[in-house]
């Protein structure tokens, strides 16, 4: 049954439909709903939210359940994301399967989000719906992929995904078997000779010293495969393209309604969508600008984004930014940008071949 | 990669030492003198007399005795310096019948991660943070940290700490005990083999107040750290005591809803428990 619900609440649905019963946060804009929506409904299904004193912590008692088998979560906005950059890190490679609520504010953390900035070399998969709807599907794919390859998958939405209300439905996905948990701390294997040691630079029971390098290098090779395997990628309109248009997030929605609208109008222009922000969808990128003369990426901050289309394209085509810097007052990301007539100026700019001024 | 040695020492072997159960060998990669190997053994020792083998779940911090845990065969989760308390919690809500304890040193505990130990105890998470306090980063090699005692010498307080420049130690038992969540805190002393018997009574009482689910529980364990404090190995036991222990006094200072406050706690060795 399809019911109206907020971005926040539709995503910790899921997320608990999904099986989540860990979730720890620290209130900040605009995450907060999400950690509201886990406090309200946790503890109905047996689960634990707890509302944690920092950032840090709020990751570590979710490193701590997950290492217990269980499925968790934690999340925050960019501020706090950045706080919690040395555990996401080394989460990683202690192979733990984090799912990361990112509520970015704007689009400024696409770096972050991608990059990451903590130590070490280390990938996480990041999805970025584009509605609440998608975010719905996105959310228990996310959870299933975190454990399939035991590695932290975000979610990375801002502002307008975590509060806008739309009608969905929340259903548990079903998902190939998963395998056992069998690398889980329950305290049963003291004593047996075969404990466990959860940890990131390939510690081994019962022999001294660590082996970080073989243990780095076979975390390389993972990270390789998911990003031949992981790209996913939303295309319209594409075929006979003069322009393709390239956005993420909630700010594609309005990016696919002018490309859509000036399809109708008979303009030759295509809308490209990554989905997941890392893996980059490159290849399907590629494919997607094949007959085009230019590709313009539209994205809310000072240029993140472009630098993967760049790379992607390796300068077989011009490219060339429509977006920019586009802020309330508050920071939140609600800019002037954030309107479909500023977009289509700004498209029909990019297909007549005039700057776009930022 | 060396092999354990699986025997015991013969002059440990002549007062009737035997290699720990829950131990997968006694040979260990940190100095001669340590006072962490001693205080693992207590807590290991003191984990499988309780029957808790295998129900025993392990969150260590990182410092010198991050170094012993390959030796530890219980369930262990490694965790990032400061942030052992954080994830104890994590572990202990999703297993709340599991024995969840975390290990830490004073850099980890006092100097990075004081925030976490002390929500931990006030939420009066049922996990046992044990503190292997020798008031000294010992891994990088003898550095201040919040615990070291004013007069001591440290790389990074070369004339001794000064209260007016480096400011004062921190009394954790002290700042835990006082708080609603903590059931139980104290501080014990491995430098004599009645300090590590008092030690291990310690780290019982500790465990079995989080097995009967009343809340935070912490022991505090001071321990010889001869090459970070400059000094001959054997004068290690004998330092600690008498610096370390003059200011960290070994007592309990939480047990059965009772404060006893670090300062009405009589000098080493003067209060029985």
């Amino acid at each position: 049954m399809r019911r109206l619900m907020e971005g926040s609440e539709a995503m910790a649905e899921a997320a608990i439909a999904a099986g989540c019963r860990f979730f720890a946060g620290y209130p900040m804009t605009p995450f907060t709903e999400l950690l509201e929506s886990f406090a309200k409904k946790l503890p109905g299904v047996g689960g634990v939210c707890i509302n944690a004193e920092s950032e840090l912590e709020s990751i570590g008692m979710a490193w701590g359940a997950l290492a217990t088998g269980a499925r968790a979560a934690t999340g925050s906005t960019g501020q706090g994301i950045a706080l919690m950059q040395e555990s996401l890190s080394e989460i990683t490679r202690a192979e733990l399967p984090l799912v990361l609520f990112h509520m970015a504010r704007g689009q400024s953390d696409y770096f972050q989000a991608t990059r990451g900035g903590g130590h070490g070399d280390y990938r996480h998969l990041v999805f970025a719906p584009i509605d609440v709807d998608e975010a719905t599907r996105l959310v228990p794919l996310a959870f299933d992929l975190a454990d399939r390859w035991r590695n932290p998958v975000q979610i990375h939405g801002d502002y307008l995904l975590a509060h806008t209300s739309e009608a969905v439905e929340i259903q548990a996905t079903r998902f190939d078997p998963l395998p056992p948990k069998d690398w889980a701390v329950d305290g049963s294997l003291g004593g047996t000779g075969r404990a466990r040691n959860i940890n990131p630079i390939g510690m081994e029971k019962g022999r001294k010293g660590i082996e970080p390098e073989p243990f780095w290098k076979r975390l390389q090779a993972k990270h390789d495969a998911m990003e031949r395997q992981e790209p996913r990628f939303e295309a319209e309109h594409t075929q006979d393209a003069e322009l393709v248009v390239v956005a993420f997030g909630t700010l594609a929605r309005f990016a696919r309604y002018v490309v859509r609208a000036l399809r109708r109008e008979g303009q030759r222009v295509g809308y490209f969508r990554p989905v997941t922000l890392w893996p980059f969808p490159s290849e399907a990128l590629r494919q997607a600008v094949r007959s085009a003369h230019r590709v313009a990426v539209l994205e809310m901050n000072a240029g993140q984004m472009i630098d993967d289309v760049r790379l992607a394209l390796l300068g077989s085509k011009p490219v060339v930014a429509i977006g920019g810097i586009s802020s309330d007052s508050a920071g939140f990301g609600i800019g002037p940008l954030l309107d479909s007539e500023n977009v289509r100026e700004r498209v029909e700019c990019a297909l007549a071949g005039r700057e776009v001024s930022a | 990669m060396s092999t354990q040695h699986e025997t015991v020492p013969a002059t440990a072997r002549k007062v009737g030492l035997e290699k720990p159960a829950l131990q997968y060998g006694v040979d260990h990669d940190l100095c001669p003198g340590c006072g962490e190997p001693l205080a693992l053994r207590c807590l290991l020792e003191t984990i499988e007399e309780l029957g808790c083998a295998q129900r025993a779940i392990g969150v260590i911090g990182i410092g010198c005795y991050t170094a012993l845990t390959p030796l530890m065969d219980v369930d262990l989760v490694q965790a990032l310096h400061g942030r052992a308390p954080s994830v104890a919690t994590g572990v202990k809500r999703m297993r709340p019948d599991s024995l969840t304890f975390a290990l830490q040193g004073d850099g980890d505990m006092v100097s990075e991660g004081l925030q976490e130990v002390i929500h931990t105890a006030a939420r009066g998470e049922p996990v046992t943070c044990v503190l292997l306090n020798n008031g000294v980063f010992g891994e990088t090699g003898g550095h201040m940290t919040a615990t070291t005692v004013l007069g001591q010498r440290t790389k990074n307080s070369l004339e001794g700490r000064d209260a007016a420049y480096h400011g004062h130690p921190i009394l954790i038992a002290d700042l835990l005990a006082q708080l609603d969540g903590t059931a139980y805190a104290a501080r014990a002393s491995v430098h004599d083999a009645a300090g590590v018997v008092r030690a291990k009574r310690m780290l019982r009482r500790a465990l079995e107040v989080q097995l009967a689910g009343r809340g935070f529980s912490f022991v505090e364990i001071l321990t010889m750290c001869p090459t970070g404090w400059f000094l001959p190995t054997a004068q290690g036991p004998d330092y600690l005591a008498k610096v370390l222990g003059s200011v960290h006094v070994v007592g309990e200072l939480k047990r059965d809803g009772r404060f006893v406050p670090t300062s009405q706690l009589a000098a080493p060795g003067a209060r029985a428990s």
